[in-house]
């Protein structure tokens, strides 16, 4: 008798997701910083989205201009080494690139370009930018009646942006069932817990106040997040009742133990030598 | 006195007309520019910021109100969503008052625009000196903040003849501009001159030996009633009109300024940061040495009041004009 290990969409992302960390601690290494307490909580999400083969979104990895690719913009664009990771997985970077992470005329920059990068819709970095965006490919994709998605990735401390509010109204006035805002909520900004720096909660109430329909997940499960996504698209293709949000908890620092339990802090401390135990300590396969 | 011979004072009233008693106006004509560029070229899209009927962009919303979206009271939300438009490949034209576009939302402006080099077209009412209402609504920086911008074309148009002309090229021009918008009853002066709008290129409107105006926007119209009325003193004034304040036609600039004339440069703007400091450093670059002396908005918050009042009070009205040559020659 022979048993069969079936393996599932979820198992594949949460693959994805390990190599996704594994990346990011890579190009981490390589500057010896960088924004990778965030990259390791925000990583689950992004293998949502960014798996081969399972993504969320749909894509040419090769042909990053495709007009009928769905756009995924980074408003927080210090997590560009986050992303990275997630395009080197989906193809659209090739692996070895990342090495060059954060170097003179790499096509990485620490903070997100879109006109260094590949697959870098929009240059964040300034908050608050990436759903105003986000509204205009809405709409524009709406008026030209090409079916792509429009996803923005945006962070609890990007909460505090007006220009944030504006665009949630906007889009919401405007009825952009294409958009969908991707919330890392994190708990942490540049002076410290958000609950201290400035009061978000309760962060769904205020999307749904605001005419979105809201989800919200623990944004390191990856079935959750699956099934988080599965409701919000088929909602858009049943009833197209305006823009969704999924609303996702996150761990800084999540997959390697030491540092999910290290002091937060906006850019997490790693030693020359915890760079390697880093990537022991996460699960699965290693690159 | 009684009620019927009290004379009437005039008012610091949110929108007034800067055109003279009688002159020859044109309604609307950035609205009605956008809608003729519009019927050609379907990609033509339209926002504004709770401003549309105030900013001539009712015109195009009544028109094409499938391709006009209104963003509410929100300009970083109209800037950053102008920018999304032009990403997906439609050719947006943004309309608020300069104060907002620049004041309000220049991070948007910069980074969400300019920055990648969208063709986005952001159109401000009210520029420099158009308001009586008082400094919320006067931008009289606007063009000191968005010369330091890079990527951003920035036109000032004289009257409703440079408005009609500049709207087609500033589609057409791949890069983001900015458009110092004259709205509702504009005047129409340059079709009595040998003039066509050239994006990037500044024109002599009219040859003179004794003074050289280099003016830009409206204030080229008061340059032009100047020297006319300069004339009948003898003294012979030519006015090179610059609509393009960035990039600046600096050749012809130069060339221009090759002269022993007096300099006047003309401005409805600050006198820091706008054309008379880049004229000046222009001839300072070149290694001319004539002085430059600069008709322009002082660097202050302005008085409320009527337009003519202020304009007279700053300096920037054709008498006022004419009194600066008279006291420099």
């Amino acid at each position: 008798m022979t048993t069969t290990i079936e393996v599932t969409k979820a198992d594949r992302v949460r693959a994805a997701a390990t190599r996704i960390r594994h990346h990011a601690l890579t190009m981490g290494e390589v500057q010896g910083q960088g924004y990778i307490g965030q990259a390791l909580g925000v990583a689950d999400v992004l293998a949502a989205f960014y798996a081969k083969g399972d993504g969320e979104l749909r894509l040419r990895p090769e042909e990053p201009e495709w007009d009928g690719r769905d756009r995924f913009l980074l408003s927080i664009g210090h997590y560009a080494i986050a992303l990275y990771a997630a395009l080197a997985e989906a193809g659209t970077i090739p692996l070895a690139e990342i090495d060059t992470y954060g170097s003179d005329d790499s096509r990485l920059p620490m903070s997100g370009m879109a006109s260094y990068t590949p697959g870098m819709e929009i240059s964040g970095g300034s908050l608050g930018h990436g759903l105003g965006v986000a509204c205009g490919m809405g709409l524009g994709l709406r008026h030209r009646g090409n079916p792509a998605r429009v996803f923005d990735l945006l962070s609890d401390g990007e909460l505090d942006e007006g220009s944030t509010w504006e665009a949630a109204m906007a889009c919401a006035h405007h009825g952009l069932t294409n958009v969908t805002a991707i919330v890392d909520v994190n708990g942490l900004q540049a002076d410290g817990p958000t609950p201290g720096v400035l009061k978000t909660e309760p962060v769904t109430e205020k999307w749904r106040a605001f005419g979105w329909h809201a989800v919200r997940v623990d944004g390191n499960d990856v079935d959750a997040l699956l099934a988080g996504l599965d409701e919000i698209r088929d909602r858009a293709l049943r009833d197209g009742a305006g823009p969704s949000v999924l609303i996702c908890d996150t761990r800084t620092g999540r997959g390697v133990p030491f540092l999910e339990t290290r002091e937060k802090a906006h850019f997490m401390p790693v030693a020359e030598h915890e760079w390697a135990a880093a990537h022991d300590a996460l699960e699965g396969v290693r690159r | 006195m009684t009620a019927a011979t009290t004379k009437r004072l005039t008012t610091s009233a949110m929108i007034a007309s800067f055109a003279d008693p009688g002159q020859r106006t044109a309604p609307a004509p950035f609205g009605h520019a956008l809608n003729r560029l519009a019927e050609q070229r379907p990609e033509i899209v339209g926002l504004s910021a709770d401003l549309a009927k105030y900013t001539d962009m009712h015109i195009f919303r009544d028109a094409h109100p499938d391709r006009f979206y209104q963003m509410g009271m929100a300009e970083q939300a109209m800037l950053g969503a102008a920018a999304g438009l032009a990403e997906v490949g439609l050719v947006p034209f943004a309309s608020t008052y300069s104060v907002f576009a620049t004041r309000r939302a220049y991070d948007f402006l910069c980074l969400d625009i300019a920055e990648p080099g969208l063709n986005v077209n952001v159109v401000g009412a009210l520029p420099g000196l158009t308001t009586g209402y008082g400094p919320s609504h006067q931008a009289t920086e606007d063009l000191a903040i968005l010369r330091a911008c890079p990527n951003l074309t920035i036109v000032d148009p004289c009257d409703s003849v440079d408005i009609e002309q500049a709207v087609p090229q500033l589609a057409d021009h791949a890069g983001p501009t900015y458009l110092r918008l004259l709205r509702g009853k504009v005047p129409t002066v340059l079709d009595e001159y040998d003039y066509r709008f050239e994006l990037g290129r500044a024109a002599l409107v009219r040859p003179g030996k004794d003074v050289l105006f280099v003016s830009t926007g409206l204030m080229t119209m008061r340059t032009l009633q100047a020297a006319a009325r300069l004339e009948t003193d003898h003294v012979d004034a030519a006015v090179l009109h610059v609509p393009t304040i960035k990039p600046l036609d600096t050749g012809t600039i130069v060339r221009e300024l090759r002269t022993d004339r007096l300099v006047i440069t003309a401005e409805n703007h600050t006198v820091v940061g706008g054309l008379s400091e880049a004229v000046a450093a222009t001839a300072a670059y070149a290694g001319i040495a004539t002085r430059i002396q600069p008709a322009a908005l002082p660097d202050e918050f302005l008085a409320a009041g009527a337009l003519p009042t202020l304009h007279d009070r700053y300096g920037l009205s054709t008498a006022a004009l004419c009194a600066r040559v008279k006291a420099a020659l």
